[in-house]
């Protein structure tokens, strides 16, 4: 022992909770509940607590992400 | 469920000895004959944590001769997957090098065969051995809530509810799966199709059940959930497209099709708000995240080929 103050378990830092997360080379993550309006001006609810919105423009399930931004990525890449 | 056929001396003296509630003999138990007789037998000892067996007393959940030998066959087990990983990547940008390793892992595939020339049979097959663990989808992962700190935990659960059904019972991914095996004319009652389970399909299992009930191995088990929907979407889909190709009942479609865009979004939730956030915590666990990660794809990719090999394909 030194003697000296010895600090408890401190608080977790404050974590940040956003509604929006851009991933990088990935999708848009949404929280919560919304609708998107798609290119055409049809409209789509979201269902899941957080939805991927593609941003890639090569899913095929827009307005969602089915995950082919990893396949164009790739293709860039190689 | 009732409990499964024996495959080997060892389970023989388990699964009798957890029917007749009394373990007295397995004092001195015999030696597994075979990798299948060890994890048939990790198997059932597992299962007393989930469902249990109509015919094994609840109370044998937490029977010491039971655990012990539970205990042996982990740790058995444990170095059999540690022996098998490759070299990892360093610390680094987490989300891009795991994205990165996982899209470079080569290993047997089934989804590209279920699209374009399985038969019906071998369809059904694959779909049997898939109920042992489709049937508790998820649940593996949630023995570990407890473990974690508030903001991994919170980020766990996010997944979680939406695998779940975000508490609406017709969407939990399980009974979404269960209706989609009665329309296709199989027999959705849990465990129903565990004594035609291969090792490779018992492996699996008991990786996410040992990750997942060791406390220690908290971080191979995000690693097997981030490497699990990581290679989750684009195989879906292929799935989906088969099972529509030979005319399977939508609800055996969609169960797939869900997966496309569920786990487009768990992917990214596993990789980034789950594994990264944990790795700022917990650094030095780095290489298990990627052992259950390799775990996780090596396990799939056996199975795969196993059934490659079986239908010839």
């Amino acid at each position: 022992m030194t003697g000296e103050f010895q600090p408890g378990p401190q608080p977790e830092p404050q974590v940040e909770h956003p509604d929006v997360i851009f991933c990088p080379d990935g999708p848009m993550l949404l929280r919560g509940d919304h609708v998107i309006e798609d290119e055409d001006g049809n409209a789509h609810r979201t269902t899941r607590p957080v939805s991927a919105v593609c941003r890639c423009g090569g899913s095929m399930i827009k307005p969602w992400c089915d995950g082919t931004h990893k396949l164009l990525r790739r293709s860039s890449r190689d | 469920m009732l409990t499964p056929h024996a495959r080997g001396a060892l389970s023989h003296a388990v699964l009798t000895a957890m029917r007749s509630a009394d373990t007295s003999t397995l004092a001195q138990a015999p030696q597994a004959e075979s990798a299948q007789d060890a994890h048939l037998t990790l198997w059932a000892l597992y299962e007393q944590h989930y469902r249990g067996f109509d015919d094994v007393a609840g109370e044998l959940e937490w029977d010491p001769l039971l655990l012990s030998i539970r205990r042996k066959l982990e740790q058995d087990f444990e170095q059999t997957l540690r022996a098998r990983i490759p070299q990892f990547p360093a610390p680094g940008n987490f989300a891009e090098d795991f994205f990165g390793f996982v899209a470079d892992f080569d290993g047997a595939s089934l989804s590209g065969h279920v699209q374009r020339k399985a038969t019906k049979e071998q369809v059904c097959q694959l779909l049997r051995h898939r109920t042992v663990y489709h049937l508790k989808e998820s649940d593996h992962t949630t023995w570990l809530i407890p473990r974690l700190s508030d903001r991994v935990k919170a980020a766990v659960m996010e997944l979680q509810f939406d695998e779940y059904g975000a508490g609406d019972p017709q969407r939990l991914h399980a009974h979404l799966f269960r209706r989609g095996i009665e329309d296709s004319g199989l027999d959705s009652e849990y465990g129903a199709y565990i004594n035609e389970a291969p090792l490779e399909i018992l492996e699996e299992n008991n990786a996410m059940s040992l990750f997942g009930l060791n406390r220690r191995l908290r971080a191979a088990s995000l690693g097997f959930l981030a490497a699990f929907e990581t290679t989750s979407s684009a195989p879906s889909r292929r799935m989906a497209a088969g099972l529509q190709r030979l005319g399977f009942p939508a609800s055996m479609v969609e169960y797939y099709t869900e997966h496309v865009e569920a786990d487009a979004v768990h992917e990214q939730l596993a990789v980034r708000t789950i594994c990264g956030a944990f790795l700022e915590e917990e650094p030095q666990l780095h290489d298990d995240v990627y052992f259950g990660a390799w775990t996780s794809m090596d396990l799939e990719a056996r199975y795969a080929a196993r059934m490659l090999k079986e239908w010839a394909a």
